[in-house]
């Protein structure tokens, strides 16, 4: 039970955010519109001091990166929630030969770094992989030879067994009334998964999703250290090209809250459409 | 006050202010023959050696500091080292933001490729075929300039462009010679082979490899230039050189 | 039975604690993990308490800087702040050392690292411990107060124990967050597993045997992590009603 509500701590902690942000009754107090004038003249300080001559030359690039970086992030969560779904089913109601491998997936994912994951797929299989001439000469070798496959597998079982954890503790967090009135009305095993279990789950664990979500797009800048060019990689090459230091990485940083705040806008928007009708 | 602040660093920062030793950067990732890490977790090599030989003869005590290749400068204009001895070439771009002392050595560029692939070190010979290089090294720069017929796919260090070389992720590699003989020479390095030197270009494969040094910093500047004359002059640097290398690699 | 399985898999003879085995490399490499991680955590907890009765108790000003401080730090990628933690700490030290006319002082990495993830860390503990405060039964506050007891012995008595079970499996997360995370001190080319891992991994190209022991290391700390929490919870929930179930 620990380790579930570890898992939903995980998300609450990003979705508490939304809560002090939300507007209290009046927002334009003295001090924040100080505290605005403050924020108004960084923004010119760093506008007008600091280094941003390069920006055209990789205004490109660095659209071609944030696009990649969407890419990862939509592709990689859409896939591990679907992979998390029977991940989550299997630690909660499953026999213990599905069950024990589910549990132990999830133990493994979220008790190892993420960077060292990346790397164990990308160097060690990618190393071995090279060693069967049937594999080289297969019609996989294109894709296997290129670094993204590896990123989205990576980020994608990554993201499956974060949620799976999350999962598990939807599907048992279920009222068991539910499911008694379901199976009183004589209703099949796999509909009552489908009509009434599967839904009430991710209802449930719609709040933390977003969440997951804005921790799945800070783990993406990884990927870049096997090689994905994604933003982050776009501004260590502009680093690395130009010597300058502080405004890559602050362009960085704002890309990401911007991206961040996009997300979280949009699961209020997705939530407030879902009814909750789980009282 | 000034005793508190001392003081103070001394206590959260772990070490004292004064009589500094010179923090040497090297690159925190293997590149053999130069500096590589060996099972005991020592750094090793040829330029590992030279640093405490060009140190000894210049009188300074210096502490090799392996750093990230890609936060080396950062690192040197921030104060966490203060050189760069890490097979870094003198450019003109560099010069920019840190400067160089003479140098200590320069060797030729070559391409590296799968054995009987055909490629050859130049823009026809690599069209449409994927060159791996070292992020921010003037390789990076000259491949950029040179190969434009080619996909150039950058890498954080020489060695996992090696290791995808093997890997067959990417076609080919240019880079230092000595650092690629060394991986050809190695188990792994038996795929593939040397295709040959690229045409020279001094703006952008600059000067042979300097001392890193932070601008302003004259006086160890000064002092890492009398020190790698007089090893020259005396015989050190042979002596240092004997081990790894057939023939002095200096350079013209 | 052990030189059976490295006759079959010879790179596992790699992992010897003795040279020519990497073993003592990795173990060294854990240590400094280990110690970043407990220093990060402390510094992160302290930085949480502290903003966690900020945002309750502070003025509005301090809660909005704290606002700030929270949602910056949580929608920013840990590796990005890692960069321009690292670089800007030991540069703004430096040029602060040098204005005030003193000699550059070399920041070491552990403290470099520490330092960082603190600050990521604070940001997290921060929410997870004025989440455990606001759930603390008003009522209990109340009949503190009522008793007249001082703020300071009921902040002591009542609301720290109370709290505490409550925060304890957000505590016991953040802490395993901050080992995975110290991982991304790789990057910037810190001794800790992952990078001694890595350069061991390159220098003998077995790969999978090094990045596998790796995760079993990594493993170790969380499931033995997981064990002593269970422990601090039991403990921090006794005397409260269904303590064991944890529910």
């Amino acid at each position: 039970m620990g380790a579930a509500r570890a898992a939903r701590q995980r998300g609450r902690v990003m979705t508490d955010a939304s809560l002090t942000d939300s507007a209290p009754p009046k927002f334009w107090l003295t001090h924040r519109i100080i505290m605005a004038v403050v924020a108004a003249l960084i923004v010119a300080l760093c506008a007008f001091t600091l280094r941003w001559d390069w920006l055209p030359k990789y205004l490109p690039l660095i659209g071609e990166g944030i696009w990649r970086t969407l890419w990862l992030l939509a592709v990689t969560t859409f896939f591990g929630f679907f992979l998390a779904i029977p991940l989550g089913l299997a630690q909660a109601a499953g026999p213990w030969y599905l069950a024990a491998p589910a549990r132990a997936f999830c133990t493994i994912i979220r008790g190892t770094p993420l960077l060292l994951q990346l790397w164990l797929l990308y160097y060690g299989l990618g190393s071995l992989f090279p060693q069967f001439p049937a594999i080289r000469q297969s019609e996989l070798w294109p894709y296997l030879r290129q670094a993204w496959p590896y990123a989205v597998f990576a980020l994608t079982i990554s993201f499956a067994g974060y949620e799976g954890e999350v999962m598990r503790g939807a599907f048992k967090g279920v009222p068991g009334g539910q499911l008694e009135a379901a199976r009183a009305m004589g209703m099949p095993r796999l509909t009552i998964l489908r009509r009434i279990w599967l839904p009430l789950a991710i209802q449930r664990a719609l709040p933390t999703l977003g969440g997951e979500t804005v921790l799945q797009l800070k783990a993406t800048p990884l990927v870049a250290t096997i090689t994905v060019v994604d933003i982050y990689a776009v501004a260590s090459r502009v680093r690395q090209d130009t010597f300058i230091v502080y405004e890559p990485l602050l362009l960085l940083a704002v890309v990401y809250m911007v991206i961040t705040g996009l997300i979280v806008l949009a699961f209020r928007w997705f939530e407030n459409r879902v009814p909750s009708r789980v009282a | 006050m000034k005793f508190l602040i001392t003081t103070v660093s001394a206590l959260v920062l772990g070490t004292a202010a004064l009589a500094e030793p010179v923090k040497v950067g090297i690159a925190s990732e293997p590149y053999p023959p130069f500096a590589a890490p060996d099972a005991a977790g020592n750094w090793v090599g040829w330029e590992v050696d030279m640093i405490a030989a060009v140190c000894a003869a210049a009188e300074l005590e210096c502490v090799v500091t392996p750093v990230a290749w890609d936060g080396m400068i950062p690192s040197l204009t921030s104060g966490q080292i203060d050189a760069i001895m890490a097979s870094m070439s003198i450019t003109a771009d560099r010069m920019q933001t840190i400067d160089f002392s003479d140098k200590y050595y320069n060797t030729p560029t070559v391409v590296v490729a799968a054995k009987g692939s055909g490629i050859t070190a130049t823009d026809e010979g690599l069209a449409g075929k994927i060159i791996g290089v070292q992020v921010s090294t003037v390789h990076q720069d000259y491949a950029q300039t040179h190969f434009k017929s080619a996909e150039i796919k950058l890498y954080q260090t020489q060695d996992e462009a090696n290791q995808d070389l093997v890997a067959g992720r990417i076609d080919a590699t240019q880079a230092d010679s000595i650092a690629l003989d060394d991986f050809l020479k190695s188990d792994t390095g038996a795929c593939c082979e040397n295709v040959g030197a690229v045409a020279d270009d001094k703006d952008i494969l600059g000067l042979g490899v300097g001392v890193g040094l932070r601008k302003g910093d004259d006086d160890l500047k000064a002092k890492f230039n009398a020190g790698i004359a007089k090893i020259i002059a005396d015989g050190t640097y042979d002596k240092v050189t004997a081990p790894y290398f057939a023939s002095s690699i200096y350079g013209g | 039975m052990l030189e059976t399985l490295v006759d079959a898999f010879p790179t596992l003879a790699l992992l010897a604690y003795e040279p020519p085995g990497w073993g003592a490399n990795l173990l060294r490499g854990l240590v400094n993990s280990i110690q970043i991680a407990l220093g990060a955590y402390a510094v992160g907890l302290i930085i949480g308490t502290a903003g966690a009765f900020g945002k309750l108790n502070g003025g509005p000003v301090t809660r909005d800087l704290l606002a700030i401080y929270t949602t910056v730090v949580r929608a920013v990628p840990e590796l990005v702040l890692i960069l321009i933690l690292y670089f800007a700490v030991t540069d703004l030290v430096n040029q602060g050392m040098v204005a005030m006319g003193y000699a550059r002082v070399q920041i070491s990495g552990v403290a470099a690292g520490i330092a960082v993830l603190g600050v990521v860390q604070g940001a997290y503990s921060t929410e997870v411990i004025r989440g455990a405060i606001l759930a603390v039964p008003a009522g209990q506050l109340e009949a503190a107060r009522a008793m007249g007891m001082p703020p300071l012995k009921t902040a002591w008595r009542i609301t720290l124990p109370l709290m505490l079970s409550n925060a304890i499996p957000g505590l016991a997360n953040l802490w395993l967050i901050a080992t995975k995370d110290t991982a991304l001190l790789a990057i910037v080319g810190f001794a800790e597993l992952t990078l001694q891992t890595r350069q061991a991994a390159s220098s003998t190209k077995a790969f999978l045997t090094f990045f596998l022991a790796a995760g079993v290391l990594y493993l170790l700390i969380t499931l033995v992590s997981g064990v002593i929490f269970g422990r601090i919870e039991k403990w921090a929930r006794r005397g409260q009603r269904g303590s064991g179930a944890g529910s």
